[in-house]
């Protein structure tokens, strides 16, 4: 298979403008005789359905949701980065696009991060434009706030709550879209499968989540939305329902798979309480601006922390990264608190835990700046477990939180499977091997509102579409397939549930793929996993039928799917053999510092699926940086 | 702790429903209320019973999609708090916890503590945003925006859309979660434009939809979980009086 990954020629600077002057063009009449598909209506879903529709084309949109505003971007608290330079502080369009190459670890590709950082000032206008209450000085200009893995403050804001506010403002757009008639909104309607014909991408199997239908739906081009796989962890700070299977599903119709062993591990989440623990939950990075992070320097120090004098107290990001300190990138914060609690100096129940502490901040600012800047955070973190973080450091740990791994896709957002288009966290594309904070939402409103509007006329524009009907035989194969799914895993009749498999899955992919990886645990988590999903498709239990709401089999659909997806996933973890960013393999380190290996890894592992997941064919997209020099990654 | 549990089960829209009591031990003051159904289900479906089927997915207080009436208030005991950040330390051993689903003809009950509340963007979808389209706005401080309008646009754009306002109106009135989405936008220049169609377009439909008129009670502002101010039914009021008088169609 050759990889194309279509990147137009000329200087980094002006390759978007170029590919959008010479891109075809789709004339406004014939706009309308397209159809459309967007599954998933996040961020990244939501932007590009509405766009989509205001454009002209016959959008049709589905989500698992009862409605689109339920996406799990609603979570994102901290922020967006944009290179607005309104602080006047040494911003621009090249210093956001170095800090993200940079912060992924040189291993995104140079012209869609360039790109990314060039439309990233147009996101900010157009949700001002949507009335998104983004957070203001008393002047009435927009303010800004730090984060981590850059030096200059380019991250706008909605209180803690910029993701729910960025999504309304395109929920908002797109059930405009939908009142207009532009829009067919399908809610509680999970795609199952992915139908191609000819080649090319060209519908959905769906199952209505309410009445258990399959249906198939037929269209010119189909996008997937689908957010991330952080879930295959069973514990992360995904909401519950995120999951692979849509992205599983068009990767087992031939997509690439890219780079699926990147997970990003979020430094500042409230730790573990007990086995019936069912999801974790991020306490944003933004904290880190003011929170001081310590440990005590004893081993086994279990003193109240204010009984710990300042001398005793190991600031240790402040002291390995003098020049980022709190502010260090996601994964070397992770693994920082891991080492110190690996090391016995951890807080908190089973001393896996350290301080984020606010005591000095509270000192210089006063209680009402810091209740101003986090109050909703510090409600959260006082619901969940009773103690005041005003008066008591909050205790945070480590854990699963966002996926750079996704489908493998070209310059124009298209896999290897031409027609299907994937945006957002369900995509590989911009974040390399570890992504900074507040570039998620950034990117998912960029490929949603500012890249395919072009990218996707281009395509259409090429032509050489003829129209499909859902009777045709790829559509009843895979509709029947899932058909099948759903009655095969009513039937086994087994003791287990869906969740306690997710649990002990999750399990295996924490030890042995998670914040720390090496050749002998992957090896062994390659063994478990087929044994689990053995022990799954025999012993499982599903109570109820297929014909109604039935959230059990819900989850054991996605269970299924994380089951052979995992196993992808360790694959590619084993197979490079370097550390980058959130790829931490213990054999490949200086002193605890990741240590990338430049000349025989600076590629895209792009896996293609082959009828056995745990035997994928590697294809490599070489990576070449033209503009930026491969350094090692230093925020001392 | 030891709790004793009085939950509506119903098969479907159409079926009867009633409450069946559950005995459950072991209880953590630590678990969140959702993860005590979570155990719960998990002994239903071993000894081979249907779980109770509840929405939630963030379990963070933000997406809207938990709700459920506790101990007859909608999201339970605790001011400002959504049933998913509810946590057992709120109770003791040996309570009776009732659960039942939101109550409103415009909520029709899917099964069990599910409800549909598709109403509620059909709400939105008659007015509930700024037409503008995407790709070419100004910069965005070339409208400067006070501080003050700002936060109070905010203060009406944290409604997550939940429906405990309407479940806890006697009325089942959507006035507040209504009120909330003309109040972000009507407080913003960027609103200003439609402000009155606004009003008038999303308050019709929220009577088409069959949910009840406000009368005072202010039940809903007491239920909100994210604290949004009855004010903001006054201010509504206000524009749709408005409109109605200066309307010249
Ligand atoms: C707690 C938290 C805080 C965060 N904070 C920040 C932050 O401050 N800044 C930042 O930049 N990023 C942040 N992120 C990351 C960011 O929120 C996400 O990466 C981003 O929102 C993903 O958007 P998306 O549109 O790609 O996917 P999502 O928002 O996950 O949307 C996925 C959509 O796909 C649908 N879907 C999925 N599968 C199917 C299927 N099979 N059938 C039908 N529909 C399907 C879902 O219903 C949903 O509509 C945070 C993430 C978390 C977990
Ligand atoms: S106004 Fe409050 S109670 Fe009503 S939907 Fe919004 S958040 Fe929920
Ligand atoms: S589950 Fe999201 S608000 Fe409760």
């Amino acid at each position: 298979m050759d990889l194309k990954n279509n990147i137009p020629s000329g200087p980094l600077e002006q390759k978007w403008d170029r590919h959008r002057a010479e891109l075809k063009l789709v004339n406004p009449a014939n706009k309308r005789k397209f159809n459309v598909i967007v599954v998933g209506t996040g961020l990244a879903g939501a932007s590009a359905a509405a766009t989509l529709a205001e454009l002209g084309y016959n959008v049709q949109a589905f989500t698992y949701h009862d409605s689109p505003r339920r996406a799990h971007s609603i979570a994102a608290q901290g922020g967006i980065n944009a290179a607005k330079n309104y602080q006047n502080d040494g911003d621009s369009v090249w210093r956001l696009f170095y800090d993200t190459i940079k912060g992924g670890d040189f291993r995104a590709r140079e012209a869609n991060v360039y790109r990314l950082a060039q439309v990233s000032v147009n996101i900010i206008d157009q949700c001002v434009a949507q009335g998104v209450p983004f957070a203001r000085e008393y002047g009435g200009y927009l303010a800004n706030r730090s984060f981590g893995g850059a030096q200059v403050s380019r991250t706008f804001y909605a209180r803690g709550q910029t993701g729910q506010q960025l999504l309304i403002g395109a929920y908002q757009a797109l059930e405009r879209q939908v009142g207009l008639g532009k829009v067919r909104m399908h809610t509680k309607k999970e795609m199952m499968d992915l139908v191609v014909v000819n080649g090319r991408a060209r519908g959905i199997v769906t199952r209505d989540l309410t009445t258990g239908k399959i249906e198939t739906h037929a269209a010119d081009a189909v996008l997937l939305c689908t957010g991330g796989y952080g879930n295959v962890f069973y514990l992360s700070t995904n909401a519950k329902a995120c999951n692979v299977t849509a992205a599983f599903r068009a990767h087992k119709r031939g997509a690439l798979f890219g780079n699926p062993c990147y997970t990003q591990i979020h430094p500042t989440c409230i730790p573990v309480s007990g086995d019936y623990q069912s999801k974790l939950t991020l306490m944003s990075e933004s904290l880190r601006n003011d929170g001081r992070i310590w440990v005590p320097k004893k081993r086994g120090d279990n003193r109240a922390p204010d009984q710990i004098p300042e001398d005793e107290r190991d600031y240790y990001l402040e002291r390995k990264y003098p020049s980022f300190g709190n502010l260090s990138p996601r994964d070397i914060a992770s693994r920082a608190a891991k080492e110190a609690c690996d090391d016995g100096r951890g807080v908190g129940p089973g001393g896996l835990g350290v301080y984020l502490d606010f005591a000095d901040a509270i000192k210089r600012l006063g209680r009402k700046t810091i209740e101003d800047r986090y109050g909703n955070l510090f409600e959260m973190y006082e619901r969940i477990t009773g103690e005041d973080p005003y008066s008591v450091p909050m205790r945070i740990y480590p854990a699963v939180h966002y996926t750079m791994g996704g489908l493998w896709v070209d310059y124009d957002l298209m896999s290897n499977l031409p027609g299907l288009f994937v945006l957002g966290e369900a995509n590989f594309s911009d974040h390399g091997a570890n992504r900074l904070g507040a570039s998620a939402l950034m990117q998912g409103l960029a490929d949603g509102y500012f890249v395919i509007p072009y990218t996707l006329g281009g395509y259409l524009a090429k032509g050489g579409l003829d129209t499909v009907y859902t009777d045709a035989p790829e559509f009843r194969e895979a509709a029947a397939a899932a058909e099948q799914k759903v009655h095969t895993l009513l039937n086994i009749n087994g003791k287990r549930t869906p969740a306690s498999f997710h649990r002990e899955l999750g399990k295996i992919m924490w030890d042995y793929c998670g914040m720390a990886r090496n050749e002998a645990g992957l090896k062994t988590a390659l063994k478990k996993i087929p044994e689990l999903r053995e022990e799954f498709w025999k012993n499982l239990t599903v109570p109820g039928s297929g014909e109604a709401l039935n959230q059990t089999l819900e989850h054991a659909t996605r269970v299924a799917d994380f089951m052979e997806f995992a196993e992808l996933m360790c694959v590619d973890a084993l197979h490079r053999n370097e550390s980058c960013g959130g790829h931490f393999r213990e054999e490949y380190q200086d002193e605890g510092e990741a240590k990338r290996n430049d000349d025989d890894y600076t590629y895209v592992a792009a896996w293609e699926y082959t009828g056995d997941t745990a035997k994928p064919v590697l294809h490599k997209e070489n990576l070449v940086f033209e503009n930026v020099q491969l350094a090692t990654r230093s925020y001392k | 702790m030891r709790l004793r549990l009085h939950i509506w089960r119903q098969a479907g829209p159409d079926a009867q429903g009633m409450l069946k009591t559950y005995d459950l031990d072991n209880v953590s003051e630590h678990m969140s209320f959702l993860e005590m159904l979570d155990v719960l289900n998990e002994q239903l479906m071993e000894k081979g019973e249907e779980p109770v089927a509840f929405d939630h997915d963030c379990r963070e207080g933000i997406c809207g999609t938990c709700g459920m009436v506790i101990n007859g208030r909608p999201h339970g005991p605790l001011a400002r708090t959504t049933a998913c950040q509810l946590h057992m330390r709120t109770f003791k051993d040996g309570d009776e916890i009732y659960i039942e689903p939101w109550r409103a003809t415009a909520f029709p009950v899917v099964r069990d503590l599910v409800v549909d509340r598709s109403s509620f963007d059909r709400i939105i979808q008659k007015g509930g945003f700024i037409s503008v389209n995407t790709g070419n706005a100004q910069d965005g401080n070339a409208i400067p925006i006070s501080k003050t309008d700002a936060d109070r646009a905010m203060d009406a754009a944290a409604c997550i859309g939940c429906g405990a306002c309407v479940a806890a109106c006697p009325n089942a009135s959507a006035m507040l979660f209504t009120a909330a989405k003309i109040g972000h936008l009507a407080s913003l220049p960027q609103g200003q434009a439609e402000r009155f169609s606004r009003a008038t377009n999303m308050v019709l439909q929220m009577d088409a939809e069959g949910f009840g008129s406000c009368t005072n009670h202010y039940e809903c502002e007491a239920a909100c979980p994210k604290g949004i101010s009855a004010e903001w039914i006054a201010a509504m009021n206000r524009d749709f009086a408005k409109a109605a008088i200066t309307s010249r169609d």
